[in-house]
């Protein structure tokens, strides 16, 4: 169980619902949040099902959400991290890295180009060493913000569109798209019953959705508007990190930490183009070196074979070599088999590549699969189903 | 005889010097959906509180202990063809496995239903 008492804990705006809901609440980031619910659509695997096939209420109020405004803002972001920013239209969201000067992974966030602001979504266990890290580089002129006044859900699944679609949405401006112009990776702020909603299309679970900063007075009402629409269900943290794992996303803490870099973590896409060109962010030097002759290791995929799960530290063997060590593992319940991540030495990350995994010292056959696991849901712009 | 149980949420059944062994409702509760479970061979010796088995939840795994000291005599076949059985049937179909006591002094120190439900109210 658990070594910190829930009750030593910060509680989230939305902690009163958690309990009306009948969740089961756990120590995570130093919040109490709620790792599954009660009842019949309860549960893990049913509420990871739920979330494939319909819509899945999260609350994920813990992660930082913060504003850097003022001249340069683009310009000072690509100093700490290696997307393009500066080209990063009104909008527009990005999947990013903030790095430390040897090009560990400090943490991922995503950011939108509101337009006026640059509006970052960090990791809750890791916001307020992220907050530190860029109030001490902040040069005069621009400012950080961090919305500690402001709750962030998300809506995740098949059937999320359609739900939202019922709100009576209007864009803040009339320079920002309408609501259902929103494709993936873009966003906007809304007004709902007189109440300023940030929206991105977006989030971590492989579907399509959104993700919705809302006022922390404001979260119990909009949650309680979206869970009183029939596809709508509480989720918690559990099947996040079991939808997510499906979708071969990478979760801080456990896939990344400061002693990888983007290149073995296999997110050289976060690098923009520009970048791999001009360099000039955090261990550029080492990380354009890996991206161009290959890093050591590489976080991998792994299919399991049988049923028996292999979690995080478990180690990766051939023969009596160890070639690795899994970051993630558990059961895919869409998929209905065990699987995991792990970072296995460039020899061995080669797709079908056969391997075994020590559980309790014995060992399962693995091999080394294309991830995701699970084939993603998005809605991209520009892209013709 | 009648059920017992231990702090661990193991319950036990004593039919002669044969038990038969799995985890209680609220263990299941706990854990949550089970999706493996990892049971000991026939002829492997147990010794009370020690590792017995590995119930495996879609998150976690966690360990079985056995409630007293034996030697297994069979493992639930059941479990390896619907793990959520323990789930749904905790205390009948998704029984765990049967050992033979070798000492039965070890059943005086564990709970009998009361007990054991004051216990988990307690928790």
């Amino acid at each position: 169980m658990a070594e910190n008492a829930v009750s030593d804990l910060k509680s989230l705006p939305l902690a009163a619902l958690h309990a009306a809901l009948g969740a089961r609440m756990v120590p995570f980031a130093g919040y109490a949040m709620p790792i599954q619910y009660n009842g019949e659509f309860g549960g893990i695997i049913a509420e990871h099902l739920w979330t494939r096939r319909h819509a899945g209420l999260f609350d994920v109020s813990h992660m930082g959400q913060l504003l850097v405004d003022g001249d340069g803002a683009a310009a000072w972001l690509e100093t700490l991290a290696p997307g393009d920013f500066l080209g990063l239209m009104p909008h527009r969201v990005r999947y990013s890295l903030l790095l430390a000067d040897d090009g560990g992974v400090l943490d991922d966030l995503m950011v939108t180009n509101t337009g006026r602001s640059l509006y970052l979504v960090v990791n809750g266990a890791t916001k307020a060493g992220d907050i530190a890290h860029m109030q001490a580089r902040l040069p005069a002129g621009l400012s950080l913000h961090h919305m500690a006044d402001h709750a962030l859900l998300a809506l995740q699944g098949p059937d999320a569109v359609a739900v939202m679609s019922r709100f009576d949405l209007v864009a803040e401006t009339a320079d920002q798209p309408a609501f259902a112009d929103l494709k993936f990776m873009t966003g906007a702020r809304y007004h709902w019953n007189g109440v300023l909603l940030g929206i991105t299309r977006s989030g971590y679970t492989g579907e399509d959705g959104y993700e919705i900063s809302v006022p922390a007075a404001h979260a119990q009402a909009l949650a309680a508007a979206l869970l009183a629409h029939a596809e709508v269900k509480p989720i918690g943290l559990g099947a996040r990190d079991s939808l997510r794992l499906e979708a071969g996303l990478p979760l801080y803490g456990h896939d990344l930490d400061p002693g990888i870099t983007p290149v073995e973590a296999d997110l050289s896409f976060a690098i923009s183009k520009r970048r791999k060109t001009e360099g000039g962010f955090p261990g550029a030097d080492r990380i354009l070196d890996q991206l161009f002759n290959g890093a050591a290791r590489k976080r991998v995929g792994l299919a399991i074979e049988g049923r028996m799960p292999a979690r995080e530290g478990a180690t990766v063997w051939v023969g009596d070599r160890q070639v690795g060590v899994l970051t993630s593992g558990g059961f895919a319940p869409s998929l209905n088999v065990p699987i995991a991540m792990a970072y296995v030495a460039a020899s061995h990350a080669e797709d079908g590549t056969a391997l075994e995994i020590d559980v309790r010292g014995k060992r399962i056959a693995a091999k080394v699969v294309p991830m995701p696991f699970k084939q993603k849901n998005y809605v991209r712009e520009g892209v013709k189903p | 005889m009648s059920r017992l149980f231990t702090q661990d949420h193991e319950w036990i059944d004593v039919d002669g010097d044969v038990a038969t062994v799995g985890i209680t409702d609220y263990a299941q509760g706990q854990l949550g959906d089970v999706v493996f479970v990892e049971l000991p061979d026939g002829g492997r010796t147990v010794s009370k509180g020690g590792e017995a088995a590995v119930v495996e939840s879609v998150k976690a795994a966690s360990d079985v202990y056995a409630p007293v000291s034996g030697t297994v005599t069979e493992s639930n076949p059941a479990l390896t063809d619907d793990p959520s059985l323990v789930n749904s049937a905790p205390e009948a179909e998704g029984w765990f496995f049967k050992l033979t006591l070798s000492d039965a002094s070890e059943l005086d120190g564990l709970m009998d239903r009361a007990a054991y439900d004051a216990f988990v109210a307690g928790l």
